[in-house]
């Protein structure tokens, strides 16, 4: 097995473990935390899969992956700010669900 | 090329210039700067589309890198159209919120609003996936600290619940370029068409990327994070946010689904997409008429709205040439007639609460007797919203009518019906509102400034002129580019 399948399979088990950790805990912290594992796992497969087959490294996915984690980190510290004024206002770490008229 | 030659990267220069500089002026400055910007934005848009009209699609690479590394721009047709739809809306926007917000929130208005244009200039233009993902990502940033600028708990929950929904989906469609990258080895959407394939890699990627684009679109039964967003932000937010920002990631779907030719390997899930879009056209409807909130009522329409443009996917029929024509003309008409009237409604019902000082319909009793010019407003993008003759949004209605008979498929006949009686339900049952009289003075009512007044009644007016207009986009879009020549 070639380090790219490797690197492959490791990105498509990191986006399941993100994405169920996304829908599954209510936590903001811990959503955020699983959206980033599902973030790495997509980096992963970009590495990975998209240089399969080929011998020399291509550059077009790592400047995709570098510019990937460019924007997840500035929605991170989006997403920090908010949650930390949410529970400076609410003393919670949790949204209330949904309670639509 | 160098940047002189062409408009086309000024219309990201000056956006992403004027962001900048409006977070490092001195607050006093920061209108002025954007008036200026907002000008030269104009003049540049217009500049842009008298090249693409005269000499056909503008292909530009940013500082002469060329793709794949570079950044490769693309205007066309269908991209000028958003362009100029969006300087309109966007200039109207900023210039109400000049009267509406306060001086020390606009100072920190201003920079997100650069932010967001230029990252809707950014996905009209874009050539590459990639692009479109940076692109959607900005937006979303600039979207979500727009919603939370409101500043109270329930736009800050709005926020928080909007971020999460869009960085899911953006997640999705960027798992979805991965696996296309890994596939075709490219990235620029119109080598993506040339050497497309389908395998099981390209199916899964495809469906990563539709649905992922589908839950920024917040389409049913994706879109329970757009009422509180919409209807919770300050009221220039929630026109930007409902009559531009959510156009930016149906257009990335259109472009997907005609120039990468889904629509003709995979009906079925064309008529999925139909389905979900009567279902929302049903419940955005039904749920707007069970708001006691203004701006809910215009929220959920917003939902039901988004509904009628995704009739045009099952209405993209391959094999009958004329029925994919008026389809897409008429989807198109709809989303341009949306992004006006309901920009012009939002400022319309953000100048009745601050008449009324309460977000709840039950204050508006005697309102279309103090303000008529407001109500006027409404009702003008009530009209083109409910697509009565002679709106924008009648003769969306009406190609869109056409296209179902033309391809025999009748059902979509019946939910546009069911949809305009739904919408011109809940519109009336404000109106109801606003003719009521409670017996008490007119005078307890504030008055919002002239200009505000004004912008709304511009955006509906230009949604009922759209109508009379409607050869103009039309000729527009059609022009030879990359999506006329996948269209049958």
């Amino acid at each position: 097995m070639s380090s790219d399948l490797i690197f492959t399979f490791g990105g498509i088990g990191l986006c399941g473990l993100g994405l169920f950790g996304f829908i599954y805990h209510r936590h903001l912290l811990r959503r955020l935390i699983a959206f980033n594992l599902f973030g790495n796992g997509t980096f992963l497969i970009l590495v990975g899969f998209a240089q399969q087959g080929q011998g020399n490294s291509d550059p077009v996915p790592q400047a995709l992956v570098l510019t990937g984690i460019v924007v997840a980190v500035a929605a991170t510290a989006l997403a920090l700010v908010l949650i930390r004024r949410w529970f400076q206002l609410k003393q919670a770490t949790e949204l209330p669900e949904d309670s639509q008229s | 090329m160098s940047l002189m030659q062409s408009p086309m990267p000024w219309l990201l220069v000056i956006p992403l210039a004027g962001a900048t500089l409006t977070m490092l002026l001195p607050d006093r400055w920061r209108s002025a700067a954007s008036a200026l910007g907002i000008l030269s934005q104009l003049v540049a848009a217009l500049l842009l589309s008298y090249q693409v009209i005269q000499s056909g699609p503008q292909i530009y690479a940013m500082g002469n890198w060329q793709a794949p590394l570079g950044i490769a721009l693309r205007a066309d047709g269908l991209a000028m159209l958003f362009i100029l739809m969006s300087a309109l809306v966007s200039s109207l926007c900023a210039l109400y919120a000049q009267s509406y917000l306060k001086a020390e929130k606009r100072a920190n208005f201003w920079p997100l609003f650069w932010f967001l244009w230029a990252s809707l200039n950014g996905i009209w233009l874009a050539a590459d996936t990639f692009n479109l993902y940076v692109g959607l990502e900005l937006l979303t940033l600039a979207a979500v600290g727009l919603v939370a600028f409101a500043a109270d708990e329930r736009s800050l929950e709005a926020s928080i619940r909007y971020l999460y929904a869009a960085l899911l989906g953006s997640m999705g469609y960027l798992l979805g370029v991965a696996l296309l990258y890994g596939a075709h080895g490219t990235l620029a959407l119109d080598s993506l068409a040339e050497h497309w394939h389908w395998g099981p890699t390209s199916q899964v990627a495809v469906t990563l990327i539709v649905g992922g684009l589908l839950l920024k679109t917040a389409v049913f039964p994706l879109h329970t994070w757009l009422p509180p967003a919409h209807g919770g932000a300050l009221t220039p937010v929630s026109a930007l946010l409902s009559a531009l920002v959510i156009k930016a990631s149906f257009y990335m779907l259109l472009r997907f689904w005609i120039e990468l030719d889904i629509y003709r390997h995979l009906p079925s899930l064309s008529q999925l997409l139909g389905i979900l879009g009567a279902g929302a056209i049903f419940w955005g409807g039904w749920m707007a008429l069970r708001q006691q909130h203004l701006k809910w009522v215009v929220a959920y329409s917003t939902v039901a709205q988004i509904g009628y443009m995704l009739l045009m996917f099952p209405l993209l029929t391959a094999g009958q040439s004329d029925a994919s024509q008026l389809a897409y003309q008429g989807g198109i008409l709809m989303l341009l007639a949306h992004a006006l009237a309901k920009a012009g409604m939002f400022l319309a019902a953000g100048n009745l609460m601050i008449c009324t000082g309460k977000p709840d319909l039950q204050a508006l009793a005697g309102m279309s007797r103090y303000r008529p010019l407001t109500i006027f407003a409404f009702g003008l993008a009530g009209v083109s919203l409910m697509g009565l003759p002679p709106s924008g949004g009648f003769s969306a209605k009406w190609l869109l009518l056409q296209s179902s008979l033309l391809s025999g498929q009748w059902w979509w006949v019946v939910v546009l019906v069911l949809g305009s009686l739904l919408s011109a339900a809940y519109i009336f049952r404000v109106f109801a509102y606003t003719y009521r009289e409670t017996g008490e003075e007119g005078d307890r009512f504030a008055r919002p400034a002239l200009s505000m007044e004004l912008t709304a009644l511009t955006l509906s007016v230009a949604s009922i002129l759209l109508g009379f207009a409607a050869m103009l986009p039309l000729q527009l879009i059609s022009l030879p580019g990359p999506l006329m020549e996948a269209l049958p």
